[in-house]
């Protein structure tokens, strides 16, 4: 099996599924013309190989999505690319009004499979352009929302969600493109809505997503040196969200951390949160913990950046205080 | 405006009540501080009163539930308001805000330490206790009684491994011993095995012990279930040490004929019982280290001298407290007693009834016994155990004479004081019985 990048998994996910399909495209700024192929390289090599079915659009993400949406409407499988995260804000309406509202609205009758595909996240761009939208799309019902942690997870999802009939707003990670990890070249699809365990443990559950999946590999490494053994659960699918796994978990270690990349404040840590303690009340052995990024503007420069994330270290503080009983 | 009626605290081992009966419906008009209904708690039926006046609206905890102290029982709205949902209170993080505030009566007085004038309650019970939701679980799985374990988290929140580590210093039963079957004979010859019969016949098996057939098994009430719980309790948490002696009731029994007879009239009837509570109240002023608690910080010194009266009552005992017994007249203690008494074999006690003692008498005299000794009812530092007194000969000045005697165990706890203490203690009390006018003078 081979070891590649994340970028080169997404990049196999949309060669593979347009092969199969004639009906996918791909749009998006500077999918084509930038350094061989989108702002972070994920579409590189496919407007040679797939002549007319990628195109660069204008600087308008609204329209982007819009017309991703009128197009899935009338048959096709638009991928649409929103350079960051940050400019989705633009294309909003498109989004929760329109993409996701359709086919509640027609009854079933209109589907809208479109993928929009964006970088979410931190990536030393500073206050505009490095922000976590991921419970903000989690919150809109219709929509649904992936953000994969792993290359392995970043291709057999993006199949599922080309695939899939509704709208899904695809969350990769600034900071994940270039990790690598063992893929396939077999094909395999990764289903919609199914947490997955990274690791395995007894004594406590961290239920996280994207790149904190990552973080709290590292951080278990750590803990697990010290004799805490933490079992990670990766949500892997925001909307909807799969609590079996999670579940399951907290009735074996009865502690619980969330962590995520995002403000702590309305963030999906906190729902995640509120629904295990109403489903698993009776197994908790300490109160819920989050760990969260701080509320703050992302500042510029490196040393404020990385004092607002949250990072393994994180991770292996609050995992020591819940131990010790500091909760 | 709505007025919630909570569950009131009544003492301080109560975490939750049972409606008993309502005595007013929804719809009913009441008024502030008419009882509107019957709580029964663990030791008694109490009626709980109006906190408001208005309209019984609704009746959120039907007859026969049980709600913990401080939740909603009923809600009563100002005329013509309509009250559906509990007005809830404003709490900021959900359960842990729960209220355990008395509602409406005062609370049981609490005993203060004189040492820094803190104001301390029995430790036992003293509301309600932090754990763990699976700490809960797991303790009401096992029957534990979580104010028996130690809690190690914050504030002494009561965790899992608390819990766990609990069950396993109170049970460490064996595990059930393997019985191993003797390996069978092997056949060592190479022709095929005749069938003989193996060379060591496998033991029978053991029969189990003939068990006694349950003839009939009563639930435990929760009277049961709390003396339980409070008496394993003890014997398990307090070293007792136990001191008897033999005191001459001759003049006691006088004192109380001749007080009896001269009060008859205004309803007097002292007992040699009410003689005793008054003694050992005397003697505990003077030993101001008896009349306390064991707590891991200190020894408490209570200030007030409250005490306990076991008081047998259909299917149980409870334990009503005369406080301040040091400074009330044998005639008080004698009424406090006795009303107590009642309302206590009727189930009716009052919240101010029972708790807060500092010290306790039990006594067995009436049931023809010649000693017995008692468990400490915790926090207490002792509990005397009265016997019967009986005409028998003793000597007094070189001469067999019979006398009066009646037998008195101390139970100390020995943490808190020492057998000597003790001894001086209950000779006290037995100089005060002997030489009875110091009872009423």
């Amino acid at each position: 099996m081979a070891e590649i990048t994340y970028r080169e998994a997404l990049r196999r996910a949309l060669r593979e599924e347009m092969q199969r399909d004639p009906t996918v495209v791909i749009w998006g700024e500077d999918v084509v013309a930038y350094a061989g192929g989108g702002a972070y390289g994920v579409t590189a090599g496919l407007a040679k190989e797939f002549p007319g079915r990628v195109r660069d659009t204008p600087i308008a993400e609204e329209a982007i999505v819009g017309v991703g949406i009128g197009a899935a409407m009338g048959g096709m499988r638009p991928v649409c690319e929103i350079m960051t995260v940050n400019f989705a804000l633009v294309a909003w309406d498109q989004i929760v009004n329109h993409a996701a509202k359709q086919s509640h609205m027609f009854n079933g009758q209109i589907k809208v499979p479109m993928v929009i595909r964006t970088p979410n996240g931190h990536g030393r761009t500073a206050a505009t352009h490095s922000q976590n939208f991921d419970a903000w799309f989690a919150s809109i019902p219709s929509l649904k929302v992936v953000a994969p942690a792993t290359p392995y997870d970043a291709k057999g999802l993006l199949k599922s969600a080309i695939r899939d009939d509704d709208p899904v707003v695809f969350l990769e990670h600034l900071q994940l493109y270039s990790t690598r990890g063992e893929v396939p070249d077999e094909e395999y699809l990764v289903p919609i809505g199914e947490a997955d365990y990274k690791r395995r443990g007894a004594h406590l559950t961290i239920v996280t997503w994207g790149r904190m999946t990552i973080e709290s590999l590292k951080a278990a490494q750590v803990l697990a040196q010290e004799g805490i053994e933490v079992e990670i659960v990766d949500l892997r699918t925001l909307r909807p969200l799969d609590y079996a796994l999670a579940l399951e978990s907290v009735r074996k270690t009865h502690r619980v951390i969330v962590v995520e990349e995002g403000w702590r404040t309305g963030g999906l840590g906190a729902e995640i949160a509120a629904t295990l303690q109403e489903i698993a009340f009776n197994e908790l052995d300490a109160p819920i913990a989050r760990v969260a990024g701080l509320e703050v503007p992302m500042p510029y420069a490196k040393n404020l950046e990385r004092a607002t994330l949250p990072f393994a270290e994180d991770v292996v503080a609050a995992a020591r205080a819940m131990m010790h009983n500091e909760y | 405006m709505a007025t919630n009626v909570t569950m009131p605290q009544m003492g301080f081992d109560m975490t939750e009540g049972t409606i008993a009966a309502w005595l007013k419906k929804e719809g009913d008009a009441v008024v502030r501080g008419e009882p509107i209904a019957e709580i029964e708690t663990d030791k008694t039926t109490i009626q709980i009163e109006a906190f408001a006046s208005g309209i019984l609206s609704k009746i959120v905890a039907p007859v026969g539930q049980k709600v913990p102290v401080g939740e909603v029982i009923a809600i009563i709205a100002e005329p013509g308001e309509v009250a559906q949902a509990p007005a809830e209170p404003t709490v900021t993080s959900g359960a842990a805000q729960r209220s355990v505030e008395p509602a409406s009566s005062a609370p049981p007085p609490s005993t203060t330490v004189k040492a820094t004038g803190v104001v301390v309650g029995p430790s036992v019970g003293s509301g309600r206790v932090i754990a763990t939701p699976v700490a809960r679980r797991i303790a009401e799985e096992h029957g534990v009684d979580l104010r028996q374990v130690r809690g190690s988290g914050p504030e002494g929140r009561i965790t899992k491994a608390d819990v766990e580590a609990f069950i396993a210093a109170m049970g460490a039963k064996p595990a059930p011993s393997v019985v191993e079957r003797p390996a069978q004979p092997v056949a060592v010859s190479p022709q095929p095995a005749p069938q003989v019969p193996p060379a060591i016949e496998p033991p029978a098996p053991v029969a189990p012990a003939p068990s006694v057939a349950v003839a009939q098994k009563h639930p435990l009430s929760r009277m049961r279930q709390t003396i339980a719980n409070r008496m394993v309790a003890s014997k398990q948490q307090v070293p007792h040490f136990y001191i008897t002696v033999e005191v001459e009731m001759d003049a006691a029994l006088a004192l109380r004929e001749q007080i009896n007879a001269a009060l008859a009239a205004e309803g007097v009837k002292v007992s040699v019982n009410d003689m005793v509570v008054r003694a050992v109240a005397l003697a505990l002023r003077r030993f101001p280290n008896m009349n306390a608690s064991f707590s891991p910080d200190g020894i408490e010194l209570h200030s007030q001298v409250n005490v306990g009266v076991a008081v047998s009552v259909p299917d149980g005992l409870v334990t009503v407290t005369v406080r301040d017994a040091d400074t009330k007249s044998l005639r008080q203690i004698s009424a406090e007693i006795a009303a107590m008494a009642a309302r206590a074999r009727e189930g009716k006690m009052q919240p101010t009834d029972y708790g807060g003692q500092t010290f306790t008498v039990s006594n067995l005299g009436m049931y023809q016994v010649d000693s017995f000794i008692a468990i400490v009812n915790q926090p207490d530092a002792g509990i005397l155990a009265v016997a019967t007194a009986v005409p028998k000969p003793v000597v007094r000045d070189g001469q067999v004479v019979i006398r009066n005697m009646m037998n008195m165990t101390l139970s100390g706890d020995h943490r808190v004081t020492d057998g000597a203490e003790g001894a001086q203690f209950i000779n006290e009390v037995k100089r005060l019985l002997e030489n009875p006018w110091g009872l009423v003078l």
